[in-house]
């Protein structure tokens, strides 16, 4: 299934799937970091359960009912197959990477986690892989420590020997940086916290849609990621646990599914995913990022890489000619298709406004990463990041957009 | 129609009333998480009527140009009168159709002049939905 036979994508028939882009012009659309567009079969087949198998899963004894639980089981084997778990059911179906975080910083967290423990974080994190370790250091006495940036926007690994100790208990690593695009060296660093006695916990929202990550290999102990950031529908997560740590963490929500029996005291629990699935998910969702995987497979992850290093070159060499602009992070080959940056002299708000204009969609603002900010001394930057449909006309457009914002706004500047 | 009209960049590149006074009766700052603008406003106050206003800040052309015009607008007014100033008010001054992220940017400076009049520390209101 991951094939390493690489074939490169046929980008226009890839946009045929989706309709976003049938106008003309088409839409520039330079926000798939943020979310990304939903292709023609991801969406009939959320159609097809609404139109056809419409019911909630498990306990129906009737056709349909089980058509939709089949469905549903379905969709967590391609994401088990898509990752390389070892085993189907340690794929938990949650709402978002921040769900998925949120449910191993309350379940495991409460159970690991004591006063003088250390969770060892770094400076390139979403504010939901740190914000839920925030909450758990405060409820348990825990400290947080950081493994700075470089200059570069890089990882500066020299310090990881100085912050990981005994006392390190977890360490919580995005794989790609959401606002540089830095592609962090989690081997080394799952491989260097195994050593030192901690669990890793993998941000994996910015690398599973674009490139073929591999649990087994990396043998990390948690791993999100979310299904709207792959061409997949909102609404569906999924966080991927070793089983011997599923088994032995409690309960996050309490509800409906997650049992094996209830009295009017005391419950005991289903295995798991169930355990960690309360209440009737996200049915249609799950079932549209099972066609996801289909559709990211079929369309081939290292074409997809190839793709965006290209488009990524591309934007790097026709962005720096730009006068007075700053580009973050690090050179495009240590990157996934993100590229921050500022023009001097314009906000970013007005940089995103204007090429808006131009039927340009990019991000402005802190992207959800403010200590990050904080690190580059900016307040805010402009974001353009790039999936499957996009094209070199794209990165056209959005050069062509910039300029026109320079030649409105410099004035300013005289 | 969109954003970024003549006048609006004519207040974002020459805006009224940019700067500090020395003595101010009212001085109030907030900043808008969300991008980091950050709006200060200065005012001089006698027998409960603005007399003298500056304002000082970093932002994108919405949020200064709507400080810049506000500004232009409350000179002689009493405290009352700016407490009463609303969501709509601006948004007619601006006069052009906004996003929500940008309706943000555009009443920062309401926000930050309404805390200052009512002596508050933040404008908790609905200026911000």
């Amino acid at each position: 299934m991951h094939t390493s036979d690489f074939r490169p994508l046929d980008v226009q028939a890839i946009r045929e799937d989706f309709p976003i882009f049938a106008d003309t012009p088409p839409l520039a659309f330079l926000d798939s970091a943020a979310s990304t567009q939903t292709p023609r079969p991801v969406v009939e087949a959320m159609d097809a359960y609404y139109d056809t198998y419409r019911s909630n899963i498990h306990r129906g004894i009737y056709r349909i009912s089980e058509e939709a639980t089949d469905q549903y089981e379905k969709a967590r084997q391609k994401v088990a197959q898509l990752i390389n778990a070892p085993r189907t059911s340690q794929i938990v179906f949650t709402r978002n990477t921040t769900e998925s975080i949120n449910l191993v910083a309350y379940s495991w967290g409460s159970m690991n986690i004591q006063q003088g423990d250390e969770i060892v974080l770094t400076d390139l994190e979403h504010h939901s892989n740190l914000v839920p370790w925030q909450l758990l250091a405060q409820r348990t006495g825990a400290t947080l420590r950081f493994l700075e940036i470089t200059d570069e926007g890089l990882l500066d690994f020299t310090q990881l020997r100085d912050v990981l100790s005994e006392k390190t208990k977890l360490v919580a690593i995005t794989h790609v940086s959401n606002v540089l695009g830095t592609i962090n060296p989690i081997q080394s660093v799952i491989d260097a916290a195994h050593a030192a006695g901690a669990k890793v916990i993998v941000d994996a929202a910015q690398s599973v849609p674009h490139f073929h990550v591999d649990v087994q290999q990396l043998d990390c102990d948690f791993l999100a990621f979310s299904g709207h950031k792959m061409c997949g529908p909102t609404g569906v997560g999924v966080l991927y646990g070793k089983l011997e740590l599923l088994d032995e963490m409690p309960p996050f929500l309490g509800g409906g599914s997650m049992i094996r029996s209830v009295e009017r005291d005391i419950s005991t629990y289903a295995d798991v995913p169930a355990k960690f699935e309360a209440g009737t998910p996200s049915i249609a969702e799950a079932i549209g990022l099972g066609a996801t995987v289909d559709y990211i497979t079929e369309a081939g992850l290292a074409s997809i890489h190839v793709h965006e290093q290209e488009l990524l070159k591309y934007a790097h060499e026709r962005l720096q000619k730009i006068e007075g602009i700053t580009i973050y992070g690090p050179a495009p080959h240590q990157k996934a298709g993100v590229v921050s940056f500022n023009i001097e002299g314009i906000h970013p708000h007005d940089v995103a406004g204007i090429l808006d204009t131009h039927n340009v969609a990019i991000r402005a603002g802190h992207h959800c990463a403010q200590p990050l900010m904080k690190k580059l001394d900016v307040i805010a930057t402009a974001r353009a990041s790039f999936y499957l449909y996009n094209t070199l006309e794209d990165v056209d457009r959005l050069h062509e957009g910039l300029q026109k914002a320079q030649t409105l706004m410099t004035r300013r500047n005289k | 129609m969109n954003i970024y009209q003549e006048e609006l960049l004519d207040h974002y590149e020459n805006p009224s009333n940019y700067g500090t006074l020395p003595n101010p009766d009212i001085s109030h700052e907030e900043d808008n998480p969300l991008c980091g603008d950050k709006i200060r406003i200065d005012l001089i106050v006698e027998d409960d009527t603005i007399k003298e206003v500056r304002f000082s800040g970093h932002g994108c052309t919405i949020s200064l140009a709507s400080a810049s015009m506000l500004t232009e607008k409350i000179v002689g007014k009493s405290l009352e009168e700016v407490k009463k100033l609303s969501r709509d008010d601006i948004l007619d001054m601006i006069g052009i159709p906004l996003g929500p992220v940008r309706v943000k940017c555009a009443l920062l400076a309401l926000k930050v002049l309404k805390a200052g009049a009512y002596g508050i520390k933040g404008w908790p209101g609905e200026e911000d939905e």
